[in-house]
């Protein structure tokens, strides 16, 4: 007489394990829909808050370079103009670099040595971004106006890029943070693409008489060229954003100059010094407006690195 | 696609492999000169004062920053309380629950979030904490925190959940237990040393913030009132500090600045000491 009971309890037992199986499912995806969530309320937040001038000013918004908190007329061009640029500038360091040491780093390095080097480079990676502002303001800032615009004044000053007076703030020094903010990102991420290039073809390069310069340049580089791609959109994206060590060295004026020592102002930077204080519906609107044109730039770039990435790293395998 | 004589061929060879070892030794000097004016400025301006004193007001020498130490640790660890499990969670659903729609937009979403500007995050907690409470507070810094690291976290768990051998819970299963207890008594312990080092690099990246606290958790002279009130932090400190004109302020700002690159680079390295000790069970 103790095989029912024995079902019985095999019954309970089977219907408290699919409770549970399915209470685990539901709690954990209730928190992975929260992800979903929250991007969405950021959006949310950002388009309402930001209606006041959204429906003041409309797409003039973008196009407008006046910035008057006083008489409410607000314009982000010359904010967009100095996140492009320093941005920029800050890429046409770092890529060069970047690739360069993330080609030394995949191809040529013993892999012990490249294993520690990489492990300091991600150390780098992680320093807060308010230790990159300290120390340029004390020691890159004093350089540049020292050393660095003069000698680029002398002997490139032809071009309106380096005219004028120097100041050490500014958009050429804020791009020079920047470039070396994003290396380490752009080192990292293309090392992966660059070791995830099949060994054979490697090989086969070599087989026929490559150097190894030539076979990672004509064979492995345009192999993993999708994720270096991706990397530099990530060190854009991030290079885009960045607050803290911008605010601290690009001068904070909102102009727009050809003189790429003239100060200059960036997205993150008036939103980091002006939100705190900012009083009124329709300023705080604008510099969430900012935030929101910040945001997409953002987004958009990012989106599109991380397709690149996803695109080669399927595609080979690990060496 | 090869031209030109093998001389030629061979020195731009040798040419080109020594400027990519100079870029990677420039890049990683960048580093040891970072470190380097940190301990010989940070050096000479830390005391004992630094740990146990309040800021001074401009023109008087000497002071501290226990307060911003101390609004530091309550700031990153109210986020950390919200934002570990949620992620954690987050993630286990990721790694243990595939499905083949909702899975890949989760990641995909998690990434872009992780990818977003911090200062716009700190947008995001002013209008949802500061705007209704009328108050800086560092709780609103909290949450902003917490927004980044919930990506952060999830990435993590689920890519260490995922380096489990399918075996390990093929076995609990065949043995009878239920999916979420192989989950709670396999699954996770065997992932856990992962996982740790995923959450102390999460904790060590938020501590280091300071574009969204500027206007969520604010700055505090004092020692402040609670969670509920504008909290100094040493991110913000250091900002504020470096900033200003005076040069006792700056001398404080170093040390300021020494103490946190301490903190987080120190929280990089144990992390991956942990992780280097390997995972706790074979790889399939």
């Amino acid at each position: 007489m103790a095989t029912p009971a024995v079902a019985d309890t095999t019954a309970t037992r089977r219907q408290t394990t699919q409770t549970g199986d399915i209470a685990a499912r539901l709690i954990t995806l209730a928190f992975a829909a929260s992800i979903i969530l929250i991007t969405l309320l950021l959006v949310w937040q950002l388009w309402s808050q930001s209606a006041p001038t959204r429906h003041k000013f409309g797409l003039a918004f973008l196009f407008s370079s006046t910035w008057n908190p006083v008489t409410e007329e607000f314009g982000a061009l010359p904010f967009v103009y100095g996140t492009v640029v320093t941005s920029v500038l800050a890429l046409l360091i770092s890529v060069p670099l970047g690739l360069g040491s993330a080609i030394f780093l995949a191809e040529l390095a013993p892999a012990g040595i490249s294993n520690t080097l990489t492990f300091l480079i991600e150390l780098l990676a992680a320093i807060p971004s308010v230790i990159y502002g300290l120390l340029a303001l004390f020691t890159l800032v004093p350089l540049m106006r020292d050393y660095g615009e003069p000698f680029l004044k002398s002997t490139l000053g032809f071009l309106p890029l380096f005219k004028g007076p120097v100041y050490g703030f500014g958009l050429l020094t804020g791009g020079m943070v920047l470039s070396i903010m994003t290396i380490p990102f752009i080192i990292s991420v293309s090392r992966e693409a660059l070791l995830a290039v099949p060994r054979e073809q490697r090989e086969a390069a070599l087989a026929l008489g490559a150097t190894r310069w030539e076979s990672t340049w004509q064979i492995v580089v345009p192999y993993a060229k999708l994720g270096i791609l991706g990397s530099i959109f990530l060190g854009l994206a991030r290079a885009l954003g960045e607050t803290m060590a911008v605010t601290m060295v690009i001068g904070n004026d909102p102009k727009i100059v050809a003189s790429l020592f003239a100060p200059g102002y960036s997205i993150a930077a008036v939103i980091a010094n002006e939100f705190s204080e900012a009083t009124g519906r329709v300023y705080q609107s604008a510099l969430i407006e900012l935030g929101l044109v910040l945001f997409l730039l953002t987004i958009i770039i990012n989106g599109f690195a991380r397709l690149m990435i996803l695109a080669t790293t399927k595609k080979g395998s690990k060496r | 696609m090869m031209r030109g004589n093998l001389t030629w061929r061979k020195s731009v060879n040798a040419v080109m492999l020594s400027v990519t070892a100079i870029f990677t030794v420039l890049a990683v000097s960048t580093l040891f000169l970072i470190l380097g004016y940190l301990v010989y400025y940070g050096g000479r301006s830390l005391d004992w004062n630094f740990f146990t004193k309040l800021p001074l007001p401009p023109g008087e020498i000497g002071g501290g920053m226990a307060n911003a130490i101390v609004g530091s640790l309550e700031i990153v660890g109210v986020a950390a309380l919200i934002g570990l499990p949620f992620g954690f969670l987050a993630g286990i659903y990721l790694s243990e629950f595939e499905d083949k729609m909702f899975c890949p937009l989760v990641r995909y979403v998690a990434d872009l979030l992780n990818g977003i500007p911090s200062i716009v995050v700190g947008l995001l907690a002013w209008t949802l904490v500061v705007v209704p409470t009328r108050s800086f507070s560092g709780l609103a810094g909290s949450i902003a925190l917490a927004a980044m690291l919930i990506p952060i976290v999830t990435r993590q768990t689920e890519q260490f959940l995922r380096e489990v051998p399918l075996s390990l819970r093929e076995a609990a299963l065949a043995l009878g237990a239920s999916k979420w207890k192989t989950i709670a008594t396999v699954v996770v312990p065997a992932g856990s040393k992962g996982i740790l080092t995923g959450m102390i690099l999460g904790i060590a990246r938020i501590a280091g913030e300071s574009a969204p606290l500027l206007f969520t958790a604010f700055n505090n002279q004092f020692w402040g009132g609670g969670i509920t009130q504008p909290t100094a932090s040493l991110p913000v400190m250091i900002y504020s500090h470096a900033i200003a004109p005076y040069d006792d302020w700056h001398r404080q700002a170093w040390a300021a600045g020494l103490v946190l690159i301490g903190m987080v680079l120190i929280a990089n390295i144990a992390a991956r000491l942990v992780l280097a000790r390997g995972i706790s069970v074979p790889r399939a």
